[in-house]
């Protein structure tokens, strides 16, 4: 079983918030002053060399977000400092497809963190974004053959403006919620990823999110088109290094599955304990389609994140699992929404979560089934596990069913770890911390085993890591 | 050497009820001890705590493991010193496949006691349960399943043997081993039991409340335990005073 490099260099580096806390010095081509205004919005988009259709959305898109008030439910936001955040850091000219023409800093970054080496294993292409723009993309020759478009969402506006331009912003429009205004107001980078009629995508595609500097928002913006009948696997990982103030990331991903198709979006996340994560993912199921969430939140000091399916026509089926982990001063208010617009629809979404250290987490999902989508099945479970009494954990299941031929099946618990189940374990010689760790990682195998091998291995070490010196 | 555990006067309470009211018996390494008693007689609490169980307090006594003290230490201490606990009761713990467990199990014990073996990867490992497991005849599909999770009672008793088998304790009691039991289960269990038993030279405590048992496994000892006390000692005497008379005559004297 090969070991991803990143796996290898995250246990030979130590520190508090494990092996992603290094930092890079770099000197960036651009960084946009602190604060926001139109002005930097023009400057944004005339750097990008964007036409006019895309100056006028993020403008629009920017008056928008002013005029929408801060979320008053979930988690707490009243951190974040709109005043105090470089919208915009390009680090380098443009995005390049050759890893040596990557500047050595931010190539040093990537290969600490075991990218690109891990393409040649087992993916089937890579992106990599530092700060706000992708400076790295590559795709299989075999698939840019078949006519797979896997570039940054940059470059996907200048080579297919008319496939762009006919997608973007109609899954998760500006207006959705403040932040997904903000994402359209300021977006750079991000994925595009187009798979033609038929094409089976076998191996992964990757993309890595690397903030790197203080007071950095990360607005990246993904656009995934899965054509009638074709199928992609498409991986995301976050981290950035700790600093003393906070930074933010606020993604917008849009997935469209055409007529038979099926998407799979994994994120492993691990941000330092100083991002607010708050994200907008949805993604819009066609006749007979499938959409699989699979979403893992490690770290960040706040994630509002809820991956969200529309089952739009006829028998299409969505899944969202979600496993968030909570430690101290976290908040991971996480879960799942579907609507079900169409009959014969089914979902599942399972969410596991863990808290320690005074850690919360909070599960909040919508199932909604409008009236007229005969033959729904839905089903819900959410399990809470929590390792210490100052720990927190909430569920908000919400079922919005206003049709009567539905199978709905709910199932919620919340456990602690007991002291039968350490017992049992220490008596086999392991530590008190080895056996709360296996607990943990047997708590979220289900949803881990759901992981390419790789990435499997690397989730389990990466809470193996968040277990350390968790018990006295 | 052979190792010796002696356990001195025992005492022990859950929260303020008192189950061991002065246990006294000394083991040595190649010996089989089998504990008899009623239910509640303090049997399964006895061996609970030998092996350190947090729920419960040891009041007076002590419990010397060639000469040195094992009450303070924590269960993983006492494992690592080569003690063992075969669970009446064995717990689930979902997600964590048996195979995967024992091998770190083994391998953190044998770190614990420097031992010279290097750390058994993955594959030797799976060939040394998958041998331990056909003595038991336990399907090998075991090994990847979550521990004790949806196993049968004879199941989960089996699984508790194996696990002593590879882990190789000096000492193992083990807690009502044949309930649950069918009598061919019974049977295989015993067989292995004594083999692994006799093969690791190892000292063994069984509590069973069935004089069945007996007809398997030939212990060097036999204790009547009552009301938290060892009331009697002795040999196969005493089981047929068991079978004539029953437990009560050991406790009305």
């Amino acid at each position: 079983m090969p070991v991803p490099l990143k796996t290898k260099k995250m246990l030979t580096q130590t520190g508090d918030n494990s092996a992603f806390s290094f930092r890079t010095k770099t000197k960036s081509f651009f960084a946009s002053k602190k604060g926001l205004n139109a002005d930097i919005i023009r400057e944004i988009s005339r750097q990008k060399g964007e036409p006019q259709w895309m100056l006028d959305f993020r403008l629009h898109a920017y008056e928008v977000f002013l005029g929408k008030e801060m979320p008053k439910w979930g988690a707490d936001l009243t951190g974040i400092d709109f005043e105090n955040i470089h919208y915009y850091v390009r680090p380098q000219d443009k995005s390049k497809r050759n890893w040596d023409d990557v500047p050595k800093e931010i190539k040093d970054t990537f290969d600490k963190l075991g990218i690109p080496e891990a393409e040649k294993k087992f993916l089937a292409g890579t992106g990599a974004q530092f700060e706000s723009e992708m400076v790295y993309h590559s795709l299989a020759e075999n698939l840019a053959k078949q006519g797979v478009i896997f570039e940054s969402t940059d470059d996907a506006l200048k080579n297919h403006p008319e496939l762009f331009k006919k997608h973007f912003g109609t899954v998760v429009p500006p207006g959705d919620n403040k932040f997904s205004a903000l994402n359209s107001a300021v977006w750079s980078g991000g994925s595009f990823i187009y798979v033609p009629k038929g094409v089976h995508i076998e191996l992964p595609l990757q993309a890595y999110f690397r903030i790197n500097i203080e007071n950095m928002g990360q607005f990246e913006r993904t656009l995934i088109i899965a054509d009638e009948g074709s199928s992609v696997h498409y991986v995301e990982g976050c981290t950035a290094p700790t600093y003393s103030s906070d930074s933010l990331h606020s993604a917008v991903v849009e997935i469209i599955v055409k007529k038979g198709a099926r998407v799979q979006y994994t994120t492993i996340q691990n941000w330092s304990g100083n991002v607010y994560n708050l994200v907008t993912k949805r993604a819009m199921a066609y006749e007979n389609a499938e959409m699989f969430w699979l979403d893992c939140n490690l770290g960040s000091k706040v994630t509002m994140k809820y991956p969200s399916i529309i089952l739009r026509e006829r028998g299409a089926k969505g899944e969202i699992q979600s496993l968030a982990f909570a430690s101290k001063g976290q908040h991971q208010d996480a879960g799942g929404k579907v609507m079900h617009l169409a009959p014969d629809t089914s979902s599942t979404i399972i969410s596991k979560s863990i808290s320690k250290n005074g850690g919360r987490s909070t599960y909040r999902g919508l199932v909604k089934v409008i009236k007229g989508a005969k033959n729904v099945k839905t089903r819900v479970v959410c399990d809470a596990l929590m390792l210490d009494p100052a720990s927190r954990s909430d569920t908000y299941p919400t079922m919005d069913i206003k049709e009567e031929d539905v199978a709905i099946a709910h199932e919620a618990t919340v456990a602690s770890i007991g002291e039968d189940e350490l017992f049992y374990l220490m008596s086999r010689g392991l530590s008190e911390e080895q056996a709360a760790t296996l607990i943990v990682n047997g708590f979220a195998n289900p949803i881990i085993r759901k992981l390419p091998m790789e990435y499997a291995v690397e989730l389990n070490r990466l809470l193996a890591l968040e277990m350390t010196g968790s018990v006295g | 050497m052979l190792k010796t555990l002696k356990i001195k006067n025992l005492h022990a309470a859950i929260g303020s009820t008192k189950i061991l009211n002065g246990v006294s018996l000394d083991i040595s390494q190649g010996e089989v001890h089998i504990i008899m008693g009623q239910n509640g007689s303090g049997k399964s609490t006895l061996l609970s705590v030998l092996m350190g169980n947090p729920k419960y307090t040891v009041t007076a006594g002590s419990v010397i493991l060639d000469k040195k003290g094992i009450l303070e230490l924590s269960p993983t201490q006492r494992a690592q010193n080569g003690l063992f606990l075969g669970f009446q009761h064995p717990q689930v713990v979902a997600g964590v496949a048996l195979g995967n467990f024992l091998r770190l199990a083994k391998n953190t014990i044998a770190t614990a006691q420097k031992s010279k073996t290097p750390a058994i990867g993955p594959a030797p490992f799976a060939a040394i349960l998958r041998t331990e497991m056909e003595k038991l005849k336990i399907d090998p599909a075991f090994m990847s399943r979550s521990i004790n999770e949806g196993f049968s009672g004879g199941e989960k008793k089996k699984s508790e043997v194996l696990q002593m088998a590879v882990l190789e304790p000096s000492f193992a009691f083990l807690d009502e081993i044949d309930s649950g039991l069918d009598i061919d289960a019974l049977k295989i269990v015993a067989k292995q039991l004594g083999a692994v038993q006799k093969k690791q030279g190892m000292g063994l405590i069984i509590v069973s409340h069935n004089p069945r048992i007996l007809d398997f496994i030939k212990p060097d000892k036999i204790h009547i335990m009552s009301k938290g006390k060892i009331v009697a000692q002795g040999g196969k005497e005493i089981v047929k005073k068991i079978e004539k008379d029953g437990f009560d005559s050991f406790i009305k004297k």
